[in-house]
């Protein structure tokens, strides 16, 4: 549901820190069709060319807050609304070079009606 | 034939177009104003941002939008968020207390229904039923496939109904129980996904004969160890069929139906549900709650077609216009 959606293959950045590129994001949705609480939100998990990342080096900015995964883990409040663009915040040193990438994404929602996790991914590949 | 039923329009139906914001919240209500129907039903989680809150502009925004369309607030679909925290089920108290922010929320926009999600225990609804006659919005427990009737939990719900006498407890029942073959866009998309044709075939034909689905499922595994094979055979799990005829001894007890939709076809037919014969039975019955278009297709195939939620919705609710 929504799988073709999870990435915004046009929305892809390096982050820049004092002039030195330390990891990159991108813009997602939440492949559901309500919002949710981030603390339903129970991975993301995030592969860069083969490369998956850990996740303390991955965060969350909703609503220009951003959330670690263990600050997610206790935020039921905090919404991931339905079709918002959130961006998925990765640490990784030099960012991503110019050029193609192709980056996965795995949510993992916590939908407490289903009686097992629901688990969307998504493939792209992104241009820098 | 006079009868009473009434025509409403789940929002849910444009959730492509709402999420990819080609659609907003006036836009939404504005086309399904447009078909004819009356009835609004709206999942707050899906439509309000930042919901359950609700601003005192929003909510005048709200009942202008009602005026403007000639439109009325019908049923909120709620959700009991138990697994809120990992490792960590929701307390009853905490989740009567889910089901009341629920309940004040309603009350506000003016719906006089509330959509329980299926999960919901029979003792939570005992214990809510006092709070939702306060505030004169029923309860409905979603009926939902493969959940039917006669399940044994909508039993335990219904002798609860029974025990305590409340008429603000009830049923509402999703048509999808009533899936007489299965969706075509469903299996058309399992095929894309590298499902083998012969299989899809043979699971379609069992499941239109009727075979129980622990026996298709039973047999497919047989055929096929691949995972997408398989699944095919579980689309008959959770997509069941029984007889529309169920609903009679129950009637009093429907606040209101979702009319579940996954294709409408050019010639005001749905491919997989007999509305004919489910809109004959609730006549019978006497059902003066509104029929709510519930369309669930666009998740079947946005992968590769351009989804145009705003006319399958037109299809089913003219399919109602002649039906009723």
């Amino acid at each position: 549901m929504f799988e073709k959606y999870m990435i915004v293959e046009d929305d892809v950045q390096n982050i820049v820190e004092n002039g030195q590129n330390t990891g990159f994001q991108f813009g997602a949705r939440l492949p559901y069709y309500r919002g949710l609480g981030l603390s339903m939100v129970e991975e993301i998990i995030v592969t860069i060319d083969g490369e998956k990342i850990q996740q303390e080096n991955v965060s969350l900015t909703v609503q220009d807050k951003n959330y670690t995964m263990a600050q997610m883990e206790i935020e039921p409040e905090a919404r991931w609304e339905m079709g918002e663009i959130a961006h998925v915040q990765v640490r990784k040193k030099g960012g991503l070079t110019t050029g193609e990438h192709k980056l996965h994404l795995l949510l993992n929602l916590r939908v407490s009606y289903m009686p097992f996790p629901s688990i969307r991914q998504s493939e792209k590949v992104i241009k820098l | 034939m006079n009868n009473k039923i009434k025509r409403g329009v789940s929002l849910y139906s444009y959730q492509e177009e709402f999420f990819l914001r080609k659609m907003n919240l006036e836009e939404c209500i504005a086309a399904a104003a447009k078909t004819g129907a009356t009835g609004i039903e709206m999942i707050g989680e899906q439509s309000i941002v930042g919901f359950p809150k609700l601003t005192d502009a929003f909510v005048d925004q709200w009942f202008g939008w009602m005026d403007k369309y000639g439109t009325t607030p019908v049923c909120h679909d709620m959700f009991l968020d138990t697994k809120r925290f990992k490792n960590k089920i929701m307390t009853e108290d905490e989740q009567v207390e889910s089901l009341v922010r629920d309940i004040k929320f309603a009350n506000r926009l003016g719906f006089k229904v509330i959509r329980i999600i299926v999960s919901t225990s029979p003792e939570i609804m005992e214990r809510a039923a006092p709070i939702a006659e306060e505030y004169n919005v029923k309860l409905g427990i979603e009926i939902h496939s493969p959940w039917h009737i006669n399940s044994a939990w909508m039993t335990r719900h219904h002798e609860v109904m029974e025990k305590t006498g409340s008429k603000y407890l009830g049923f509402i029942p999703d048509m999808g129980m009533f899936t007489k073959r299965l969706a075509k866009v469903m299996t058309d998309r399992m095929i894309r996904q590298g499902a083998d044709e012969k299989i899809v075939e043979f699971v379609c034909q069992q499941h239109e004969k009727a075979v129980m689905a622990e026996y298709i499922i039973a047999e497919v595994r047989q055929m096929s160890q691949r995972p997408i094979d398989n699944a095919v055979a579980e689309l008959t799990r959770h997509n069941i069929y029984n007889n529309p005829n169920s609903l009679l001894p129950f009637m009093d007890k429907i606040f209101h139906i979702h009319a579940k939709f996954y294709d409408m076809q050019d010639d005001y037919t749905e491919y997989s549900i007999p509305y004919k014969e489910i809109i004959e039975v609730l006549k019978k019955g006497g059902f003066d709650g509104y029929l709510s278009s519930e369309y669930e297709g666009n998740r079947h195939i946005q992968d590769v077609f351009e989804v145009d939620s705003v006319e399958q919705v037109r299809r089913q609710q003219e399919m109602f216009k002649r039906l009723i």
